[in-house]
């Protein structure tokens, strides 16, 4: 994979926690390449970290030190403002307990990040109508995240990181609370998106069976990476 | 869809805590537009009165009376109509609980003042032409269900004996703010009472009285009449009706200042039950906070849902208790007739109640939208919900 560039470059990242007066040192001087059009999958023991890197990468945490480049940019040294521009128009986020705003239908849910676009209405319809097609739900429209399974849950909020057509989609789990046929079908939506639509995905996971969907496998420990494959 | 749609939803989700806020508001709102519309009309005597009457009155004391011989005295000065006297009577109609203001005067100049008493002028003539009889409001008459050519016994305090009045006129207000409580009765009659029992103690007024032709002479007429008397043993204070009306208003302005003051704390209690109400659903969403602005919205999107939510609770309730203002001044117009003349409602309460809402609105919403507008996604995203 390494004839790819690399659409995602960590270099020399460190995190620390303060925890009872002692910091303990999450991520040290960690480095990683993640080629254009991956399918990436970390995964490691709890709590060593997964999460942490993941959140740096799309750009919802800071390190203490070290450089996290997305397709060219220094996300790091973006002010926050900027750097909620670039979240909006680069990544994709896939939670494990989906995160949908419960008030809102699979529609609204799905649209909530075009309305920071200049979009109108009619445009985001489509986008939305599209997005919802690609994970199978096209028939589930007016539902409210209660009104669906987990499952169908997880693939309204992969709907929702895939409508404004990011660089990366970046999930943390997403199959860790789902049963294993809803699981599979999740993942056979994210294999699609990387295959069909050459989404780079970075996904953090404890689950053998979604990491061997992916090309490409990280183990995190004791803040060092090693490579499976 | 659009952000500010999420403004309605989120008020929706807790139906009963935004119902009972909503309530709160509008209870706050109506106490404070019934206290503001009494205090208004308790205000509204003074307001009644007319530029162009003075009043004058002992110097010393409103308990002490004047000559009843400043009356031509006073007549005499330029730009002076009519000079009319007048006793406070302060008599007991049956019980004292049935208070009204009764007023010894003299008729003739007096209702020629006080035009905006209106009597039909064939019970006018049965009124000068009988010794005792008395001229009464039409809501008085009306809240004892008194007729004309009635007996009406009252008991003398600051003039003890029995006295017997009866009903020969009753008057009704040309404007719609004309105090219809009053109780006016011969002067002469008083006199005669008052000289058989004192002798020697009569030919006496309470007050002046006194009708200027320009409104804008009265400092000058003030100045003339009280000059008149300085240095005799009653020396005068003349003042514009409104100021002397005013003087007895102030003697309860402590009260009122303690009624403004509950109407505050009320405006101040609504405040708390909103913010703990914003508080609230600003917690329990801190998560989907994080979420947002992951997908991008700023600190201000959220600041702004959240402000919009306040202020939505709170114009609702303030809007319900100015609606609800209306038939409830219109009820305790009727219950206390009595009291006051009239009650109507200053249109600035509703200018206030509308601002009061918002403002209470906004100041709830402040400490919960910068709590927002500051979460940490991180920190968001790992509360469970
Ligand atoms: N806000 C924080 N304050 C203190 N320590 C934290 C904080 N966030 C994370 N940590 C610590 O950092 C370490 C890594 O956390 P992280 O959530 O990245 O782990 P993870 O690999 O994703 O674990 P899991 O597989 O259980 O999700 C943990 O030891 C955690 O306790
Ligand atoms: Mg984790």
């Amino acid at each position: 994979m390494s004839e790819a560039k690399p659409i995602v470059a960590v270099q020399n990242l460190s995190k620390s926690y303060a925890h009872d007066g002692n910091a303990v040192q999450v991520l040290n001087n960690l480095s990683l390449d993640i080629p254009e059009g991956e399918f990436f999958a970390l995964l490691g023991p709890s709590g060593s970290g997964k999460s942490t890197l993941l959140n740096m990468i799309g750009g919802i945490d800071r390190p203490d030190s070290g450089s996290v480049e997305v397709a060219g940019t220094d996300i790091v040294q973006l002010a926050e403002g900027a750097l909620a521009t670039w979240r909006a128009n680069h990544v994709g986020f896939i939670f494990q307990f989906y995160n949908l705003i419960p008030v809102l239908s699979a529609l609204e849910n799905v649209e909530l990040p075009l309305l920071l676009s200049p979009l109108p209405k009619k445009e985001r319809r489509q986008h939305v109508e599209t997005a919802l097609e690609v994970v199978g739900l096209a028939d589930r429209i007016r539902h409210r995240p209660n009104q669906l399974s987990g499952g169908q849950q997880q693939r309204v909020a992969i709907a929702r990181a895939i409508v404004t057509d990011p660089t990366l989609l970046v999930a943390d789990e997403p199959t860790g609370d789902l049963d294993r046929h809803s699981a599979e079908q999740i993942l056979d939506v994210l294999g699609q998106l990387n295959q069909e639509f050459k989404k780079t995905i970075v996904m953090v996971t404890h689950d053998p069976r979604a990491a061997e969907r992916a090309h490409t496998r990280a183990e995190l420990d004791k803040g060092e990476l090693s490579g499976l494959r | 869809m659009r952000l500010f749609e999420l403004v309605f939803l989120n008020a929706l989700r807790h139906k009963l805590r935004s119902f009972l806020t909503v309530l709160g508001v509008a209870f706050a709102v109506l106490a404070f537009g019934v206290i503001r519309t009494m205090i208004t009309a308790w205000y509204a005597g003074a307001e009644a009165a007319k530029p162009d009457r003075l009043v004058t009155r002992n110097k010393v004391s409103l308990v002490f009376s004047l000559p009843i011989a400043y009356q031509p005295k006073i007549e005499q000065v330029p730009g002076v109509v009519t000079v009319a006297p007048g006793n406070w009577f302060g008599g007991i109609y049956k019980e004292e609980k049935n208070f009204f203001p009764q007023f010894g005067v003299k008729m003739e100049p007096w209702f020629r003042m006080y035009r905006e008493y209106v009597v039909p002028p064939d019970q006018w003539k049965d009124v000068l032409a009988e010794r005792n009889a008395c001229v009464v409001g039409r809501k008085l008459a009306q809240r004892f269900g008194w007729k004309l050519g009635q007996t009406v016994p009252i008991k003398g305090t600051i003039f003890p004996g029995d006295y017997e009045f009866v009903v020969r006129g009753i008057y009704s207000g040309r404007d719609p703010g004309t105090d219809e409580t009053q109780f006016f009765f011969h002067w002469d009659y008083l006199n005669e009472a008052i000289e058989k029992v004192y002798p020697g103690n009569g030919n006496r007024a309470g007050f002046f009285v006194v009708q200027i032709a320009d409104p804008a002479n009265g400092a000058a007429v003030i100045q003339t009449v009280d000059a008149m008397f300085e240095n005799s043993l009653a020396e005068t204070l003349t003042e514009t009706e409104k100021a002397f009306q005013l003087g007895f208003v102030a003697m309860s302005s402590t009260i009122i200042a303690g009624i403004h003051l509950a109407s505050v704390l009320i405006i101040g209690v609504v405040l708390l039950v909103l913010a703990n109400t914003m508080a609230m659903a600003a917690r329990e969403r801190v998560k989907e906070y994080a979420v947002l602005k992951t997908l991008g919205f700023r600190g201000w999107h959220l600041a702004s849902v959240i402000g919009g939510e306040s202020m939505l609770l709170a114009v609702v309730g303030g809007t319900i208790g100015l609606v609800a203002l209306l038939p409830l001044i219109a009820t305790l117009e009727k219950q206390m007739a009595d009291f006051f003349p009239s009650l109507p409602i200053d249109p600035l309460t509703f200018v206030h109640g509308v601002g009061i809402s918002l403002a209470v609105g906004v100041a709830a919403a402040i400490v919960p939208a910068r709590g927002a507008a500051k979460v940490s996604i991180v920190e968001g995203l790992r509360r469970i919900a």
